[in-house]
């Protein structure tokens, strides 16, 4: 009885999310003297080669090039007859891309208790598992208990370290004898112009430059992503920023927008409000850039520099490529 | 074809957050509630767009809670919806998932639009459970959604891009920012709400619970902020260099 993995269908390259599940679902088999057997559909050689270097001991692949991150049920179906087959009670999901999604309808079908962005290892507790997550926007945190025979939790990106624990993993093509059809189908995708221009994506970024109201308009924004491509950051925004179209919606971070959890957030002329802070607090390292002393942004940063944006910003991208250049 | 707005209730997006009786329970003193904003600006709004534009027949919300959170739905009432369902009872998502499937299933709902989580639990599960109940297809982080008879066509944010897809109804669709703007109920939506149909029900299903709250920890605030003088730029090039590690 293992413990059971989920491996999106991958475009390029396996994402660190998926890897950091691996390696969580590795240490939970750890906790439960077990062992973890992924469930990946069109894998190839080097995603199975990253996922065993970090626990995975059997990899059950689904070979199906018609199902896509897209196909929410189908990779549903695909997970549970895996957990039927494996026989497992545990499955363990990043909580980012399709897993996030893919995750609660798994739980439906197997009556599982979901626990959907834990931040820590669970606790054995007799028959049961407690793990802690972000509520109320980062606000607070939770423990939850789960409480049923099957347990599902999905990680949070960028929330436990990766430990290496090399194994070689046994593949077995495995084809289901559901039918995994469904009826989503991808016509067309659009690359976004900041990543088409060579920009990080910004839910995936570990470093995110961000620009606020007091840039005073979008012709601004130069030094915000000269900033960024210096730095290799994804660029981000205010909800103010987003509302008045000055930045495209997607760069939104906030309680109404996206929540992220980079290495590093540089936020410039941006006060902090509260609904700001709930979708960047879980930033390890936070500097603000802002030129009025009382913005309450600097309350919940690491370091702060008080001064015009428009003069601090150029002498930081600078700074930062002189010592890159040497 | 008719719509299912589900509405969960939250604390507003202004409200400090603190925890009572050993910190199992929230503290809503001086808290003041709303509707869920993915639900409400995004799901609701553009379940009413496509009933003004005649692709839908009905837009019906329905909520999972005590009476005390009648106030809110009414709120939902006033934007536009035609009418709700409140189910008395309360659980985990699993339980409030269940709920919304079977009322959705009972009652002839051919598409079931949310919000793509809520700002009070986050955990962005009760589209795929109602889904997963359902064995309906599921498209989570919509910005966009067509109905054009049973065929919906929609926009979905995904890594770096924006994917276009085709789907059937019956469809769960969890809604992201993009979807529709803000309504701001005006005071002839607020007398219609009045007196606008209010339904309540009993929860169905098991009572067991698949997960529990143990208890809650409010998160801990940065300690100190470094102020760097503006003329010193180097020490904060030197902290991300060699302490944060960004380069």
């Amino acid at each position: 009885m293992s413990v059971l993995v989920y491996i999106e269908p991958i475009k390029d390259k396996i994402k660190k999310a998926a890897i950091e599940s691996v390696s969580y679902a590795s240490q939970v088999a750890q906790l439960l003297n077990t062992s973890v057997t992924a469930i990946a559909f069109n894998a190839s050689e080097e995603t199975i080669k990253e996922i065993s270097n970090v626990g995975a001991e059997k990899v059950l692949n689904i070979s199906d090039s018609a199902i896509t991150t897209i196909n929410i049920k189908s990779l549903a179906k695909g997970v549970i007859a895996a957990a039927k087959e494996e026989n497992v009670n545990v499955i363990i999901f990043s909580f980012d891309g399709s897993g996030q999604s893919v995750a609660p309808y798994v739980a439906s079908n197997l009556k599982a208790g979901l626990v959907a962005g834990a931040t820590e290892l669970p606790k054995v507790e007799g028959n049961k598992l407690e793990v802690r997550k972000n509520v109320f926007s980062g606000k607070a945190s939770a423990i939850y208990s789960i409480e049923s025979a099957f347990k599902i939790i999905s990680v949070m990106p960028n929330s436990i370290e990766i430990a290496s624990n090399p194994k070689s993993a046994e593949v077995v093509a495995f084809a289901p004898s559901t039918d995994l059809k469904d009826g989503v189908q991808l016509k067309n995708f659009k690359v976004n112009d900041d990543v088409a221009h060579g920009g990080v994506p910004l839910p995936d970024a570990e470093l995110v430059v961000s620009g606020g109201r007091g840039l005073k308009g979008p012709e601004n924004w130069g030094i915000v992503e000269d900033l960024a491509h210096a730095l290799g950051a994804a660029t981000a925004c205010s909800r103010p920023v987003a509302d008045a179209d000055w930045r495209p919606h997607h760069e939104h971070v906030g309680q109404t927008g996206l929540a992220i959890r980079p290495n590093l957030y540089i936020a410039i002329g941006i006060s902090g409000a509260i609904q700001h802070l709930a979708g960047v607090n879980g930033s390890k390292t936070i500097v603000v850039i802002n030129n009025d002393p009382e913005a309450p942004f600097f309350k919940n940063a690491d370091y702060g520099i008080v001064g015009d944006a428009f003069s601090v910003v150029p002498k930081l991208t600078e700074a930062i490529k002189k010592i890159k250049a040497n | 074809m008719k719509i299912l707005v589900p509405i969960s209730q939250v604390p507003d997006t202004t409200a400090k957050i603190s925890f009572t009786d050993n910190d199992t329970t929230l503290n809503t003193a001086g808290v003041s509630f709303i509707i869920n904003p993915y639900d409400e600006w995004y799901a609701l709004v553009r379940a009413l767009e496509l009933k003004e534009t005649g692709k839908a027949e009905k837009v019906t919300l329905i909520h999972i809670g005590p009476a005390a959170n009648d106030a809110t739905i009414r709120k939902g009432l006033a934007i536009g919806a035609d009418d709700a369902v409140r189910v008395e009872g309360e659980g985990d998502s699993s339980f409030v998932a269940a709920q919304i499937a079977d009322y959705a299933k009972n009652n002839g709902y051919d598409l079931i639009l949310l919000g793509k989580e809520s700002i009070s639990y986050n955990s962005a599960a009760i589209g795929g459970l109602i889904a997963g109940d359902l064995e309906w297809d599921f498209v989570p982080l919509a910005t966009k959604l067509e109905i054009n008879g049973d065929a919906a066509t929609l926009e979905q944010d995904a890594d770096g891009g924006v994917s276009e897809l085709e789907a059937k109804l019956p469809l769960v669709v969890s809604c992201a920012k993009g979807m529709a703007e803000q309504r701001i109920a005006n005071m002839r939506g607020i007398m219609a709400a009045r007196t606008k149909p209010l339904q309540v029900i009993n929860a169905v299903g098991p009572d067991t619970k698949l997960t529990t709250i143990k208890s809650y920890q409010a998160t801990p605030g940065r300690t100190s902020c470094l102020i760097i003088p503006e003329d010193n730029i180097d020490q904060l090039v030197d902290i991300l260099h060699t302490k944060v590690r960004a380069f």
